[in-house]
């Protein structure tokens, strides 16, 4: 891709609903972001400065989720346009905090909140980005992280696939060294059932996880539920366990309707 | 169990101090217990550290609480959530670089890791039963590994006879421990009025020559070998053999593992708490310039996906046949591997199972059926 001679690799930073949490990951790389400017050309970056929506590009990071009627034909207009397009962020993944809305809209509660109802243009659901287009690299994470954001960039700038890390929060928080807080502590920590990336931040400050990475691979949640159970939590605390900040990831989605199915018992 | 050649003799109670200036002198950076985060775990001391004092570990099914040791002793607490593995197999450590010179062809160079002379204080039985097998797996005559071996070369080992084993501790049944018997270059045992010690090798007898101790009395002899035989005594749980390698190959489609999968997580913090657990994963970490990368290698575990995929398909893709890898490579795989199992009775996998999933009685279970 950057063989000398050739144009810059063109790469894009597009943001739908979300906090710009992970487009700060970018901004709080410093240095690293000047290397990187050396080898891209930042051709769209709202947060940076530089516009151009619809230009063609090889590499196009999207933070957020879909949740207005205005994303829905944005997103595809960014596919149409962008050769390679990597989801960034527990919203764009999952659909994120605002995923939280979803199954339970209700228009009563717009017009109860806001002055203005009618300037709130709202999907009744928070959807990721896959749900709408296809997405060729995920980074799951809120937020994602700098050193997260530069391997996977760096490694399609190469030509070859990102590492994908599907294993769980416990292998980084044991190979950091982190006395388990579950063990010492009996407090319920979302490690096991949790996508590593974050090298066991929460754990390493002496708290539980609360799993912003989303789910890891082959995560037994009825399990880890029945833990928590054990350490005290009712089943609404449970559930509320994994309806955070990714809600709406399907295992952990699937992991609140059961232990709620079993709570109305 | 005591053979030792050598006279013992005896460390005064206030006396750690000056065994870890004397180590010091000898350009040993020191590695010993801490309390961090309701833990023992083992970190650099620097001069002003007090070792801890007065601790017991408290330790269960996936439980784990430092108490009141009434006996206000130095080495009353067990072991913690590691000792020795992350010394010398490093969780994160670089292998090698590659790039290109200025000429344009690729270059590959060996990173060798910085390996500062290490003195180990309060190393257990089980811990130095299972540093045996990680030499064995790391340092085959055919295959050295460069890191490892850098890091096991500048290692020196005082280790501590267990007086409180933890309710999870079961060395007695593998028979490594709760006393060292090799391994180390100084062992203690503690008593009221100070520590016994005896050197196991040159470095250990040189080191301890330089403290000027008295001997040990024959009282003091006798009351460690007691404490010895009572430590044995008071481990509650065990494992039905030291060799289970047929009994556990025959079960292979045994109930038992449908079941333990149900409660089990896949989070693989047993086998990284495991002090003779070995798989690690290498991957590339490219440079931002796009002109070099470094080869990494991590702590891996069997209960990931990653660990069973082969090409095109997985050889362990669910819970069920994870766990069954992890007890049946511990404890019938090593045989063959090594010639003899691959537990030592530490019981960490126990404690820091965040489920409380019990290897001896995930084992009692499985043998209490003929297959
Ligand atoms: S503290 Fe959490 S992430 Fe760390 S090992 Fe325990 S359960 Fe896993
Ligand atoms: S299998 Fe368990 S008890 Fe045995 S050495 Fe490993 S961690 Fe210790
Ligand atoms: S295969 Fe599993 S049990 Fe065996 S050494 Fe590797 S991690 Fe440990
Ligand atoms: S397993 Fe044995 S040697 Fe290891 S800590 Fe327990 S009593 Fe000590
Ligand atoms: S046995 Fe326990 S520690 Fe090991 S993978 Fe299963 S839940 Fe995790």
């Amino acid at each position: 891709m950057d063989t000398p001679g050739f144009a810059k690799p063109r790469v894009a930073v597009h943001k739908f609903s979300s906090c710009d949490g992970c487009q700060l990951a970018f901004l709080n790389l410093g240095e690293d972001l000047l290397a990187l400017a050396a080898r891209v050309d930042l051709v769209h970056f709202a947060e940076a400065g530089p516009l151009d929506p619809d230009a063609d590009v090889d590499i196009a990071f999207v933070e957020g989720s879909v949740s207005t009627p205005e994303d829905l034909g944005r997103i595809q207009r960014i596919r149409a346009h962008s050769r390679v397009l990597v989801a960034i962020g527990a919203c764009a993944t999952s659909g994120g905090i605002q995923g939280l809305r979803n199954g339970v809209f209700d228009a009563g509660w717009v017009t109860q909140i806001y002055r203005h109802p009618e300037a709130v243009a709202s999907l009744e659901r928070s959807t990721p980005i896959a749900r709408h287009v296809k997405v060729d690299v995920e980074l799951w994470g809120c937020p994602v992280s700098g050193p997260q954001v530069l391997a996977a960039l760096n490694a399609l700038l190469l030509g070859v696939a990102p590492r994908d890390d599907a294993d769980k929060v416990c292998t980084e928080c044991k190979r950091a060294g982190h006395p388990c807080v579950m063990v010492t502590r009996g407090i319920a920590c979302m490690g096991p059932a949790t996508r590593a990336g974050c090298g066991a931040l929460c754990p390493g400050l002496g708290r539980d996880c609360y799993g912003c990475y989303g789910p890891a691979e082959t995560v037994n949640t009825a399990t880890l539920a029945a833990q928590f159970g054990r350490f005290g939590l009712d089943a609404a605390a449970i559930a509320q366990r994994f309806q955070s900040i990714n809600s709406q990831a399907p295992v952990f989605l699937a992991a609140a309707q059961a232990i709620r199915g079993q709570g109305d018992d | 169990m005591r053979a030792h050649a050598d006279p013992a003799v005896l460390l005064p109670i206030d006396g750690l101090p000056a065994l870890l200036a004397a180590l010091g002198r000898d350009g040993y950076r020191c590695i010993g217990p801490a309390v961090e985060k309701g833990a023992i775990v083992m970190r650099e001391l620097d001069g002003n550290d007090a070792l801890p004092r007065g601790l017991q570990a408290e330790q269960g099914p996936g439980h784990y609480r430092l108490v009141a040791d009434p006996h206000n002793r130095y080495f009353a607490w067990a072991n913690g959530p590691q000792a020795l593995k992350p010394l010398f197999f490093a969780p994160q450590e670089t292998l090698w670089r590659a790039g290109r010179g200025d000429d344009g062809a690729l270059r590959f160079e060996a990173v060798l890791p910085e390996a500062p002379k290490l003195a180990v204080i309060g190393a257990r039985a089980c811990d130095l039963a299972a540093l045996a097998l990680q030499d064995a797996h790391f340092l085959r005559p055919e295959r050295v590994d460069a890191h490892y071996a850098a890091r096991r070369a500048r290692l020196f080992l005082v280790a501590v006879q267990c007086a409180v084993p933890a309710a999870t501790c079961f060395c007695g049944s593998t028979g490594d421990g709760p006393v060292p018997t090799a391994g180390y270059d100084i062992t203690l045992a503690e008593l009221p009025e100070g520590f016994v010690a005896h050197a196991g090798s040159d470095a250990g007898r040189a080191l301890l020559a330089t403290l000027d101790l008295a001997p040990a009395t024959p009282r003091q002899l006798d009351a460690v070998q007691v404490q010895g035989e009572a430590a044995a005594a008071a481990q509650a749980r065990a494992l039905p053999g030291k060799d289970l390698h047929d009994a556990l190959m025959r079960r292979l489609d045994h109930p038992r593992w449908d079941e333990v999968a149900m409660r089990c997580l896949a989070c693989g913090n047993c086998t990284a708490v495991c002090p003779t657990c070995f798989c690690h994963a290498e991957f590339d970490q490219p440079a931002l310039d796009g002109a070099s990368s470094t080869h990494q290698r991590v702590w891996d575990s069997c209960f990931g996906e990653s660990h069973g995929h082969l090409h095109g398909f997985n050889v362990r893709p669910d819970i069920r046949t994870r766990y069954r890898q992890w007890l049946t490579h511990k404890l019938a795989g090593w045989h063959a591997q090594f010639g003899r199992s691959g537990c030592t009775g530490c019981g960490r996998c126990i404690a820091w199972c965040p489920v409380g999933i019990d290897l001896t009685g995930e084992v009692a279970a499985l043998m209490a059926e003929q297959p």
